[in-house]
């Protein structure tokens, strides 16, 4: 026990004690890391189980007990992944509020395990795109500016040339981006929820749909050329011109014409 | 209210009609009477004359304070932008404001009349005007007694001839090529392969999952050169999408024209020629984002909506031995929107075209 104590007051002890937290707290970090990355893809029998009395409880008054859908309300889910859980609960736009021209985002239901838990069920149906992981969608790892030409020809004809949105026909419309997360992007890309088309990885390839993220990412610094009105285009932008620029100048107009008191 | 024998409808009754009702008594304003409020418009134009200074030490300061980090950083332009254009407009609308409010208040108040001058001229300056020309004909010789009919002819001669200065050049950089029946064409044809905009890469028919919607363009089309490239890719643009075949209405003759449900329609809006390509995959509705225009892919890319007339050209389409989707034909007809003789002439040849 001597020895022991003897070792402990060191005079090495203390450093000797700070290198073993660091090294604890990396390993813990390095390991922990990829974890979260795999455990959406490879759920456990437990989470799969979980997910279906979640999608039970949830979801299969309209999509039906094995996700078989229902002429007319809803559709199967044999087959969209994991991928399209992830971005529909996810974003809030499942469990559906009410019927509608389309499923508008909301606040989410779920947290994050529920979510991977439902989306483990639907996975185990049948064979559909997985959640991205992390390095997939980091926007760092993109060029911006090849992401821009992606974008310019696939998505801003709906999405608005920096991602702000736009109107579609009959109530539908493709929302603004510029909030979205970076996995919820790619998801939509893969697996194109409602009206939106699908972009599989033949047609923009997993490095390209990077490209696209960093390209939106680039919004967030802002614009140069000062107020975006939202950047959704000749609407705002002509509300702006007409009533508010209109309306100053026939203000000053009067104000100039007007006899002084 | 004016008595009921006084009321004559619409006719104008000389007697009863509109009065000049002249101008009213003058009222002086405030300034006039009152030495405070002369006082306080005084102050209150010079504020506004302060607030234009102001505006341009805002202008200077943000321009050489805000400016010295990273050029390229873009809130930086934003935010040197934005001052600049604060102090600008400062600068301007204080001077103008001031201006104006110092003519409305301090400068005189007098209501003038300025009668308009008569514009008939006197008999007298008439008369001297055309003596002047009658003069300057004689003098020049093109009438009167002596006359220079060399002069004369040159002269006709060289006004007629001096616009061709202008014209002929003009003329000249239209180009000699006036051949329309370009429009009738486009790059597809025979065998050509479909690429994916904007990096030219193949596609198969395989890559094309259902609820897919590519943007093609030619195979080859990226290696002509700029001005080429944009205008065969204005006219070859195409819409590629896969439909589940239960989906489809194939159209009458064009039954070997799509491939287990991939079809291939041209982006060019026959309203207008905008790119159409707002493709809703579940109701199948292509929208043109310019006029609302909104085509029915599942059937034969119809008008369900707008001011388009006529259905989207659908290229026909099949696939090669090594799985890629290839063109069979070009379009049988021009693409985009109608034009003067847009169907005379080119029928015969894409209609062989296309029944090979």
């Amino acid at each position: 026990m001597h020895a022991i104590a003897r070792r402990r007051h060191h005079r090495a002890a203390p450093l000797l004690l700070v290198l073993a937290l660091l090294a604890l707290i990396t390993g813990v970090a390095a390991v922990a890391a990829p974890s979260a990355a795999t455990a959406s893809t490879e759920a456990s029998a437990d989470d799969v189980a979980a997910g279906e009395r979640l999608f039970a409880a949830n979801c299969a008054s309209c999509h039906g007990l094995d996700a078989q859908g229902q002429d007319g309300v809803a559709p199967s889910l044999v087959g969209v992944g994991a991928a399209a859980v992830d971005f529909q609960v996810g974003t809030g736009r499942m469990p559906m509020q009410a019927s509608g021209p389309q499923a508008p985002a909301k606040p989410v239901q779920f947290d994050q395990d529920e979510i991977n838990q439902l989306a483990a069920w639907v996975a185990s149906l049948g064979a559909g795109p997985a959640i991205p992981t992390p390095e997939q969608v980091d926007p760092a790892l993109g060029d911006a500016a090849n992401g821009m030409l992606v974008f310019r020809t696939n998505c801003a004809m709906c999405h608005g040339s920096i991602g702000g949105g736009g109107a579609l026909t009959q109530g539908k419309f493709a929302p603004s981006l510029l909030e979205t997360t970076p996995e919820h992007i790619y998801e939509a890309m893969l697996t194109g929820p409602q009206s939106m088309p699908v972009f599989n990885d033949a047609n923009i390839t997993p490095e390209h749909k990077r490209d696209v993220i960093a390209y939106l990412d680039f919004q967030s610094n802002g614009s140069p050329g000062g107020l975006s009105l939202g950047a959704i285009g000749p609407v705002s932008e002509g509300l702006w011109a007409w009533l508010i620029l209109l309306g100053l100048i026939i203000a000053s107009t009067i104000w100039v014409g007007a006899r002084s008191s | 209210m004016s008595a009921p024998e006084h009321s004559t409808g619409s006719e104008l009754d000389p007697a009863n009609g509109f009065e000049n009702p002249g101008l009213g008594e003058h009222r002086p304003r405030k300034a006039d009477i009152d030495d405070k409020a002369d006082k306080k418009a005084e102050r209150q134009t010079a504020a506004l004359f302060g607030i234009s200074i102001v505006g341009t030490i805002i202008a200077l300061v943000a321009y050489f304070t805000l400016n010295d980090a990273d050029p390229g950083d873009i809130a930086q332009i934003r935010q040197v932008n934005m001052w600049i254009g604060i102090g600008i407009f400062l600068a301007m609308i204080g001077i103008g404001l001031g201006a104006i409010h110092w003519a409305k208040t301090l400068m005189r108040d007098h209501e003038m009349v300025e009668d308009r001058h008569e514009l008939r001229s006197s008999d007298e300056a008439r008369e001297g005007a055309i003596q002047n020309l009658k003069d300057g004909v004689e003098d020049s010789g093109l009438g009167g007694p002596k006359r220079r009919s060399v002069l004369k002819g040159s002269l006709i001669t060289a006004l007629a001839v001096a616009p061709l200065a202008v014209l002929v050049p003009q003329i000249g950089n239209m180009g000699s090529d006036w051949n329309i029946s370009k429009f009738r064409h486009t790059l597809w044809g025979p065998g050509v392969r479909l690429a994916r905009d904007p990096d030219g890469a193949l596609i198969k028919a395989a890559d094309v999952t259902i609820g897919s919607v590519f943007h093609v363009i030619p195979d080859g089309l990226n290696d002509l050169d700029h001005h080429h490239l944009i205008s065969e890719k204005a006219k070859a643009v195409v819409l590629l999408v896969r439909l589940d075949p239960a989906d489809l209405k194939v159209q009458e003759g064009r039954e070997d024209w799509s491939f287990d449900g991939i079809v291939a329609y041209s982006k060019i809006c026959t309203h207008v020629g905008c790119p159409v390509a707002l493709y809703e995959q579940q109701t199948h509705h292509l929208l043109c984002p310019c006029h609302q225009s909104t085509f029915d892919v599942s059937d034969g890319c119809k008008v369900v909506f707008g001011p388009a007339k006529r259905p989207l050209p659908q290229l026909p389409i099949a696939v090669d031995d090594e799985g890629y989707i290839v063109a069979q034909a070009d379009f049988d007809e021009p693409i985009g929107p109608s034009y003067w003789d847009r169907l005379k002439g080119g029928d015969d040849t894409t209609a062989e075209e296309v029944s090979h």
